[in-house]
């Protein structure tokens, strides 16, 4: 009899048993945030007053001064008078239908993003690229980052540090992170191996040979993985309004509350639009830099 | 002028985890196959013993995968032996440590590629300093040495154009350069012409040859082609699975191969074409000078037609047209015959 049962249904843990493991879990773990959740923000206390900074500086300035200056760099990254001139009448629907403040909150927060992806995650890719031990160690916990249900790093995140911009910076850096570490390593590890070795039988050292040879010709692969970084933070911002991160993901929120249709759709759209620009501007703006690199033009 | 200037004394190479374990059962006469067959590991170099001239260049040859790529590299230790020794100007390259090995780099050797191994990112004169920048050399001091190197290859106007819109030719023409620019006294060439075409090689070649007369580098020249051996070496050193089976004059190699392996090598070879009089012809003057002339530098098929039009001796000149010994029509068919 118990010999079926064996077979019909798992032999899982007892309900007293598995009860007490989580609170256990939970109990250490709230304990360790109260203890040092303070000081763990105060870490981030410089990220938090630089975003703020920068959401208040596009929100504050002209908006005809903005508009100009995106457009400036919009054109003078990708040299495309398509997409300037798209981009503006982008940014002219974005204004007209009231979206613009939300916009720059998620603009200013996109951009923290990608400078802290680019900061921790081209140091990690180099550290990967260079040992085996490193990518057999980093692989793993990227692919957890990537493939975990964000909600589910959102809880001890939000029981570390509450509800706010930091946690909501956190929880996107690590969803958008994985893409440029796993680029930056692929890039250096396929640099042409003569290439290298010749660097090396002239007497390069070991920066020599990385800031001389394989960054320089890693850079289209490491910016390929730039323009997956964006996109995947863009698509993070719903998510992290949740957890009070401002910007056009919040509207969202409120429209799948209420089913406000048009809401939902206006803002969606911003993201759309905006997920379009950041898109081709950094991918021909990487194009231009690989062609320089093959030579094909003077 | 004799001078040794590389010496390689008992050098072993095994690829694989537990090279250095293995080492006395390859002494003790394990080959390559059952090496790898046995314990999974790749014999690279069996005992290699090469004495290489100051100024001179030595060839080493072999098919693909008989260690002529493994064994250059040591010269840098851009491989690590797994035993013996290296020996540059009677210091020993193995026991180099890491920034003294640098300082050797950059100092004592030049290394040209077979797929020239250029920084595609950089223009030709950025690729020609390579080895100054990385010295650290003043940039307008560099500038100017890589402009003259540019020049001595015959790349003017070219110097900023990027590698891939250079032709093959060009681009080992910049890899010479890059190598000579440095000014070092050993210069390593790992088939560096074997990605070019045929006439372009043979362009290279000569351009080698001219530039040594000159130079007087001693060079270290990998090649898989016998044609190209006889033509730049001043010694051969053949390569079979990581062991030397013959090392000597280009001559030695043609006429008296050490092995199956060496004579399969030589045997489609134009010994005619390749073969000096001055290697076969006899010191004793014939008297009587009203035999033809022939000079001693010039190849034996430049006295086929006369011994075809019925002469049967003829004397040898040197450069000053003094006659310095003979050649008889025997000789030479003997040479012949053994085709």
């Amino acid at each position: 009899m118990n010999f079926t049962e064996f077979f019909t249904s798992f032999p899982e843990m007892s309900k007293s048993g598995l009860r007490t493991f989580k609170k256990t879990v939970d109990g250490a773990y709230r304990q360790f945030s109260r203890e040092y959740g303070d000081s763990i923000e105060a870490v981030f206390d410089p990220v938090l007053f630089f975003l703020i900074w920068f959401e208040k500086l596009l929100q504050n300035s002209p908006w005809i001064i903005v508009i100009i200056v995106f457009l400036a760099l919009i054109y003078f990254g990708s040299r495309s008078i398509y997409l300037t001139v798209g981009s503006f009448f982008a940014f002219i629907f974005i204004g007209y239908f009231g979206m613009w403040e939300d916009t720059m909150s998620t603009v200013s927060i996109i951009g923290v993003c990608t400078f802290l992806s680019i900061g921790f995650g081209i140091p990690i890719g180099i550290l990967m690229s260079g040992s085996d031990r490193a990518r057999a160690s980093i692989s793993p916990i990227l692919d957890i980052m990537q493939t975990m249900p964000s909600f589910v790093y959102l809880i001890p995140v939000v029981m570390l540090l509450g509800i706010g911009k930091i946690p909501g910076l956190l929880a996107v850096v690590i969803y958008a992170i994985p893409p440029i570490i796993r680029l930056t390593d692929l890039g250096i590890r396929e640099v042409d191996k003569e290439v290298l070795e010749a660097a090396e039988a002239f007497g390069a050292n070991r920066s020599q040979k990385l800031f001389r040879v394989q960054l320089p010709l890693a850079l289209p692969t490491i910016f390929a993985g730039i323009n997956q970084t964006i996109m995947m933070a863009l698509a993070m911002v719903v998510i992290a309004s949740m957890i009070g991160v401002k910007g056009l993901g919040q509207p969202v929120l409120k429209a799948i509350a209420n089913q406000y249709f048009t809401m939902g759709l206006l803002n969606g759209l911003a993201i759309v639009v905006l997920a379009i620009i950041f898109d081709r501007v950094s991918q021909s703006f990487g194009k231009r830099l690989q062609q320089h690199r093959l030579g094909s033009h003077e | 002028m004799s001078n040794i200037k590389i010496k390689i004394e008992n050098l072993y190479k095994i690829f694989g985890p537990d090279a250095k374990g293995l080492t006395s059962a390859v002494k003790d006469g394990l080959d390559k196959d059952e090496l790898l067959a046995k314990h999974n590991h790749v014999l690279g170099l069996d005992n290699i013993n090469i004495d290489i001239e100051e100024q001179s260049i030595q060839v080493i040859m072999g098919l693909s995968g008989s260690g002529k790529s493994t064994l250059i590299r040591h010269i840098n230790r851009l491989i690590e032996p797994t035993e013996g020794v290296v020996m540059v100007d009677n210091q020993d390259v193995t026991k180099l440590n890491k920034s003294e090995l640098l300082e050797f780099r950059r100092n004592r050797t030049g290394m040209v590629f077979q797929r020239f191994g250029l920084f595609p990112h950089q223009n030709i004169v950025d690729n020609v300093q390579l080895g100054l920048s990385i010295k650290g050399v003043d940039k307008s001091e560099s500038n100017e040495t890589a402009m003259f190197w540019i020049d001595k290859v015959g790349l003017n106007g070219f110097e900023y154009k990027f590698p891939n819109q250079l032709s093959g030719g060009m681009q080992q023409r910049v890899g010479l350069a890059r190598a000579l620019a440095n000014d070092p006294d050993i210069l390593l060439m790992d088939e560096a012409f074997s990605a070019l075409d045929p006439l372009i090689r043979s362009d290279m070649q000569d351009q080698l040859l001219e530039l040594q007369k000159n130079l007087k580098k001693t060079i270290v020249f990998i090649t898989h082609d016998l044609d190209e051996a006889l033509k730049l070496g001043d010694r051969i050193a053949i390569l079979n699975g990581g062991k030397l089976v013959q090392d000597g004059k280009p001559e030695d190699i043609l006429l008296s191969p050490a092995d199956e392996y060496v004579t399969n090598f030589v045997k489609d070879v134009n010994r005619t074409k390749v073969l000096k009089i001055k290697t076969i012809m006899k010191d004793s003057i014939q008297s009587g000078s009203d035999y033809p002339k022939v000079a001693m530098d010039s190849n034996i098929e430049s006295c086929l037609p006369l011994f075809l039009d019925g002469e049967s001796v003829l004397n040898v000149t040197d450069d000053e047209k003094n006659i310095v010994g003979s050649i008889s029509r025997e000789e030479v068919a003997n040479i012949l015959k053994r085709y």
